[in-house]
């Protein structure tokens, strides 16, 4: 088990004819189950035409109802790639994985109303994950986005982070200790973004093969605290936590869009006493993240 | 991106938000020109930089007479206004902004933002005009009223007349408050901004609501689609490396400390930043080279860094993933050489081709000092720059 995706999980690329979209189509077609999981890629412009043996449709609704794919990855240029979520959403996939950086705010404002819409009227959930963000993984099984599949090792850890870099980092910490990953989800560095902190930790809660998870945050927005107050009253592992960016000045943005202090609430300090309030073991120094959490096993 | 005041009054024109008369000017002559043109007996001359607390810090004065709005354009052109946001250094005023007096009845406050919680854009607003109001929600934050517009829906006009209550707007100014919010919000919308402020609003005896400060803040993905808006770029009010940095499209922001970092990923160049902190040293810049680091795009950085004269040594943290660490190692060794490094250098690399890496920085027989963990790097910078 893992969460979110598996070996059984068949995927869409959209925007699977642009330099991006290629190159790590590849990659994650060579990891695992990538070959089997890769059914189908978007490009209206393109359709009936094949890259890497994966057929193109012309939109994501054909794409799904010819191959039974349910979940999406968006490699799409800044200025489309909301209306690719919206194009993921209305066709009633799963989950859609957006791994485009640079968006308007505006826009992304503008889709996760309409998804929020859409859901109050009856209509079906779609799960999104980033945007901005390096995707999700399930260790030989399945990897959908951009992060180097070599360093992760199946086993019973999650790890969730807004940073693809520090999300590796973890990962190669925890392999290192011989600790494998259950799912290691980003959820990117974007201040409008769809799975948050707290989602991911409720899916890992739930999920038998977790049994530990390193929960990565940074500067910037309620988010952590969020899931620190649902953790206390809820969770039933162990959670070691860092907070990137106790050395930030405020009102600056530190390369991610929502890594930016606006308030007193949202510094590296005041996330990490709340973590540790809610029972994380947190540390300062993110060389040890794996270290102290195989001390909790 | 910032932009000044005088050019977020103009966007606030532009969107039907009444603004007070008033002319940017750049010597002390056009400042003086300026105050005729607008003719009157009150002019108020403010100072444009990007920063808050020009009046605090001596940066707007009120004159009574053409003689005073000469003298004070002159006191004020070409100071170091130093502001609690500008830093201790302070930041050179280069532009004025001569504006008609204004017939102040109360001073009010406004502002629209992105609200990352609720995914809404939050309009607020209080009584408490003019004054910090960070120090207003700190201490009274009953005093401020707030509400979430959908974007979808936009300000209702329900929403609209809840601000201008909670606000306590003058009661005859109601209908125009309406109005201005409105714009306001149409123009956050339009211009993709995330943040618009009018510190303080005003209404005037005869019951005009008027703008008269403007604080603007857009959204830099949204640049792209806003000519009209990167053409108020000012770049003598931004920092000279983070522009250079930006051109190699490198996310650079300078800080005080004296230890440069390199890294790749912003997550893991503040959790560097942090480590070296926590070793005993301040970091002296947040720097990611991104995914597609180059050997070019390493040697700029290295320029970059090494033109804060604070820096004695520098950090470099790779975890290659797609980008390979040989890539890495051969653009490190290239800058080096090129820019003939004399300060200490740690190198750590995790992650893909590794290996190739640490083996052409031994080869390059360059004194360059590797490093296996984060905290083991950070030890090893600390202890070279003593």
């Amino acid at each position: 088990m893992s969460i979110l995706i598996n070996k059984n999980t068949r995927i869409i690329t959209q925007g699977i004819t642009g330099k991006t979209g290629q190159f790590h189509t590849e990659k994650c077609q060579e990891y695992a189950n990538g070959k089997e999981c890769f059914v189908a890629g978007v490009n209206p412009k393109k359709a009936g035409e094949k890259i890497f043996d994966i057929p193109i449709y012309g939109s994501v609704k054909e794409a799904a109802a010819e191959t039974g794919a349910t979940v999406s990855v968006i490699y799409v240029p800044p200025a489309g790639a909301a209306a690719a979520i919206w194009e993921a959403v209305e066709a009633d996939l799963d989950l859609a994985i957006c791994i485009t950086e640079g968006i308007p705010v505006r826009d992304m404002l503008m889709v996760r109303n309409k998804m929020k819409e859409k859901e109050a009227k009856g209509g079906k959930k779609t799960l999104l994950l980033g945007p901005n963000c390096p995707g999700l993984i399930t260790p030989d099984e399945v990897k959908i986005g951009i992060m180097p599949g070599h360093i992760h090792r199946k086993g019973r850890i999650g790890v969730v982070s807004r940073s693809g870099t520090l999300t590796y980092e973890a990962v190669g910490q925890l392999t290192e200790l011989g600790l494998g990953q259950s799912s290691a989800v980003g959820i990117g560095g974007d201040p409008i973004n769809g799975l948050k902190h707290i989602d991911v930790m409720k899916m890992f809660n739930d999920d038998p093969d977790t049994d530990a998870v390193i929960m990565i945050g940074e500067i910037g927005g309620p988010d952590e605290a969020e899931a620190a107050q649902w953790c206390k009253a809820n969770m039933k592992k162990p959670i070691v936590g860092f907070i990137a960016g106790v050395t930030a000045p405020a009102g600056k943005r530190m390369g991610h869009a929502g890594a930016l202090i606006s308030g007193g609430a949202d510094t590296a300090d005041a996330k990490l006493a709340i973590m540790e309030e809610c029972g994380f073991k947190v540390t300062r120094n993110p060389s040890e993240m794996a270290k102290l959490l195989k001390a909790m096993l | 991106m910032k932009i000044h005041e005088y050019q977020g009054k103009q966007i606030l024109k532009k969107f039907g938000v009444t603004v007070p008369r008033g002319i940017h000017c750049t010597t002390v002559d056009d400042a003086v020109k300026a105050a005729e043109t607008l003719g009157g007996k009150v002019w108020v001359v403010k100072a444009q930089i990007h920063a808050g607390g020009r009046g605090k810090g001596g940066g707007v004065k009120v004159a009574t007479s053409l003689e005073k709005v000469r003298e004070y354009a002159s006191q004020i052109l070409g100071m170091q206004l130093i502001t609690h946001q500008t830093g201790p250094e302070g930041q050179k005023v280069r532009n004025l902004l001569i504006e008609e007096g204004a017939d102040i009845q109360h001073e009010y406050y406004v502002a629209a933002l992105t609200d990352r919680a609720t995914q809404s854009v939050a309009m607020m607003a209080s009584y408490e005009g003019g004054m910090d109001i960070e120090e207003v929600a700190h201490k009274t934050p009953e005093k401020i009223v707030k509400v979430f517009i959908n974007p979808l829906v936009g300000l209702t006009d329900e929403q609209a007349l809840t601000l201008a209550k909670g606000m306590g707007m003058n009661e005859a100014s109601i209908p125009q408050c309406v109005q201005t919010l409105k714009n306001l919000y149409t123009c956050y919308m339009e211009t993709d901004a995330s943040l618009a402020e009018i510190n303080p609003l005003i209404h005037e005896a005869d019951g005009t609501v008027k703008a008269l400060d403007a604080k603007f803040n857009f959204d830099s993905n949204a640049l792209f689609r806003q000519p009209e808006i990167v053409a108020m770029r000012d770049l003598d009010e931004e920092d000279a490396d983070e522009i250079e940095a930006s051109k190699f499209d490198l996310a650079y922001i300078s800080l005080d400390g004296n230890i440069g970092c390199l890294v790749n990923g912003a997550g893991l160049a503040m959790a560097t930043m942090d480590t070296i902190k926590l070793f005993g040293a301040e970091p002296a810049n947040f720097l990611d080279v991104g995914g597609g680091a180059t050997t070019e795009k390493v040697t700029e950085a290295f320029k970059i860094m090494l033109k804060n004269p604070k820096v004695k040594g520098i950090l470099v943290n790779i975890f290659g993933g797609i980008m390979r660490c040989d890539t890495i190692a051969t653009g490190v060794v290239a800058a080096a050489k090129e820019t003939h490094l004399s300060v200490p250098l740690v190198v750590r690399m995790k992650g893909t081709n590794e290996d190739l890496g640490k083996q052409i920085l031994k080869d390059s027989g360059l004194p360059i000092i590797s490093a296996d963990s984060m905290a083991e790097a950070a030890t090893k910078i600390v202890e070279a720059v003593k």
